[in-house]
């Protein structure tokens, strides 16, 4: 068990050593969210209406965006675990004498620093232009919590993605194809009660809904309903499915 | 024993890190494995002695990778029974992956690490401490001659350093039996020389190596013995030298000035050929034991018949020559890709 914690520690360690070494990827940990918030919020923001217990769009977006950017945090892991898989990194880590989950536990490890990075640079960006909470620090901290479990919960996802595709073009696509609507039939960028009455359905069963709902009801004192622990146990349930899958997956990749 | 590198390269053992005991290093029987309808392996038998090399030579697609890949752990066998260093790569597959180093295909280094930390990151997961995996990678980069790029990102290097850096990371631990998957696939000659006189080294040291490849001249100059591999078989095993005889020697091509005039030469060359010349359109190859003189003869007979000689030129049997002679097919064949393809 030891073993396993070191050599996560180690794989973790290289993959954000590489990171900084790949300066376009670190962009797009930061400067894209950014840039998302500031077009959704000046763009789109005047032309959507949001419930009246929201004080303006910003309030309304912010916790959505994030949500949306943090499922996408995991992104990294389905390119990078299909480049090592095409460069034999793959194989060479299979030969070694270290713990077998530990490749992919480093590498989903790391992006959780990444994340953390991120949503701190979507947070500042939402204070600078006037996003406030209305919560205590340990709600604030909850949040937080529940952010990066859920956004560690889709590293796996897209660890199984990215040892399963062909190519690193085909984990982008496939990606967003699979992610993207997820994102967009939510609650995060406009009221679920606005949409036709099938993607209401949809949006309100989409587990983004749920962790949306829960980031609100957490940071500006929305309603919660169930959706706080249903978040968690969403999240919960997808690592309990997709780690186990991505695990197998590993010990079989480029054997087939 | 002796073996072929230390034969070769006088190269002397500074460090040795051999088996001991004179268990085979590698012993492989009845291996098959198969992808869905394929049957990559199709009973292998092999057996390496330790502190020797065994080339594995073969096709495109012969299963030589399939071959590998079992040996290292990286795939199960549907049936046979592999031993490496003593070892079951099934049950023991743990303990047995402490004492491989592997050297694929393509060098598995992480191009955005320095050469360091990639050598560094690989000997902590052998489950060294940061300190004594920094002692040996800077051995390891001093022995590989790539010190001037310790500090650079391993993008930066060229396809030899790469492979040489790749070497290195398998050499981390010590381990005494390495297996080395066409090692010096795609790279140009000047880097290919350069893997080739560290492997020697390797051997020097007392490692048993385990040498896939599809150049017979790689082959000729690294292994004690060799296996040829067709269609996940063993076709042929011998000494380089044992497998040249049955292979027939070398090759004299010569190139006539008038196609018309092929079948003529054929028949004034065919009494210094050990097997009836092979004609195709403007050229003549004939198979010859002997190498000197054998030019001089073959122009003064065509000169003597009236024929018009453009060029002329002796080579070595290639592993074209080795599976025309073994199998009556091809090296090449586009539908023998399956294999490494999956």
């Amino acid at each position: 068990m030891s073993r396993l914690v070191t050599d996560t520690m180690i794989v973790a360690e290289r993959n954000l050593v590489r990171l900084t070494r790949a300066p376009d990827l670190l962009l797009a940990f930061t400067v894209q969210p950014v840039m998302f918030v500031l077009l959704f919020v000046y763009v789109f923001g005047g032309a959507i209406v949001v419930p009246d217990f929201y004080e303006d769009y910003t309030a309304f977006l912010l916790p959505g965006i994030i949500v949306q950017n943090i499922a996408f945090g995991g992104f990294v892991t389905a390119l990078g675990l299909n480049e090592d898989l095409h460069k034999g990194l793959i194989d060479r880590f299979r030969s070694l004498p270290m713990a077998r989950a530990a490749v992919l536990a480093g590498r989903t490890l790391a992006d959780v620093a990444t994340n953390t990075l991120s949503v701190l640079v979507l947070l500042v960006t939402g204070l600078i232009i006037g996003f406030s909470f209305n919560a205590s620090i340990v709600e604030i901290l909850v949040g937080l919590g529940l952010l990066l479990l859920f956004g560690y919960a889709f590293s796996w996802v897209f660890a199984l993605l990215g040892l399963i595709v062909s190519s690193p073009e085909a984990a982008n696509s496939l990606g967003f194809i699979a992610v993207f609507p997820l994102t967009f039939i939510s609650s995060a960028f406009v009221p679920v009660e606005s949409m036709p009455a099938a993607l209401q359905w949809f949006a309100q069963i989409n587990p983004f809904t749920i962790v949306v709902d829960a980031m609100r009801a957490l940071w500006v004192g929305a309603p919660a309903g169930n959706s706080i622990w249903e978040a968690f146990v969403w999240s919960i349930a997808l690592i309990a499915v997709f780690a186990p899958l991505a695990v197998a997956k590993y010990r079989r990749a480029a054997g087939n | 024993m002796t073996t072929k590198a230390t034969d070769r390269a006088g190269v002397d053992p500074g460090e040795r890190d051999g088996l001991a005991g004179s268990e085979a290093a590698i012993k492989v029987s009845g291996l098959t494995k198969s992808f869905g309808q394929v049957r990559a392996l199709d009973g292998i038998d092999l057996e390496v002695a330790p502190g020797t090399v065994l080339g594995l030579l073969g096709p495109n697609g012969a299963g030589k990778t399939t071959a590998v890949r079992v040996m290292t752990t990286l795939l199960k066998p549907d049936a046979g029974e592999v031993r490496v260093a003593g070892l079951d790569v099934v049950h023991d597959a743990a303990k047995l992956r402490e004492r491989i180093g592997l050297a694929g295909q393509y060098a598995a280094i992480d191009e955005n690490l320095t050469g360091q930390e990639n050598l560094v990151m690989v000997g902590r997961l052998y489950g060294m401490t940061r300190a004594a995996a920094t002692t040996r990678a800077t051995e390891l980069l001093v022995r590989f001659e790539l010190t001037d790029a310790t500090k650079r990102p391993a993008k930066t290097y060229s396809g030899g350093m790469r492979r040489r850096l790749d070497l290195g990371a398998a050499l981390v631990a010590k381990p005494p039996v390495l297996f080395l998957d066409e090692p010096t696939t795609g790279l140009d000659p000047r880097s290919r020389l350069s893997v080739w006189t560290t492997i020697e080294e390797l051997v020097a040291e007392g490692r048993t190596v385990l040498l896939s490849t599809q150049y017979l001249d790689e082959a000729d100059r690294l292994a004690d013995t060799i296996v040829v591999i067709d269609k996940g078989r063993v076709i042929a095993r011998g000494t380089p030298d044992e497998l040249k005889d049955r292979v027939g020697g070398e090759r004299l091509e010569v190139r006539l000035t008038d196609a018309a005039q092929a079948p003529v030469a054929a028949k004034t060359l065919a009494p210094i050929s050990d097997e009836p010349p092979v004609v195709k359109l403007d050229a003549v190859k004939l198979t010859v034991r002997r190498r000197s003189g054998i030019i001089v003869e073959a122009v003064r007979r065509l000169d003597e018949a009236g024929v018009g000689v453009d060029d002329i030129a002796l080579r070595r049997p290639t592993l074209d020559d080795v599976f025309l002679a073994l199998t009556g097919h091809a090296a090449e064949e586009p539908d023998g890709e399956q294999e490494e393809a999956a």
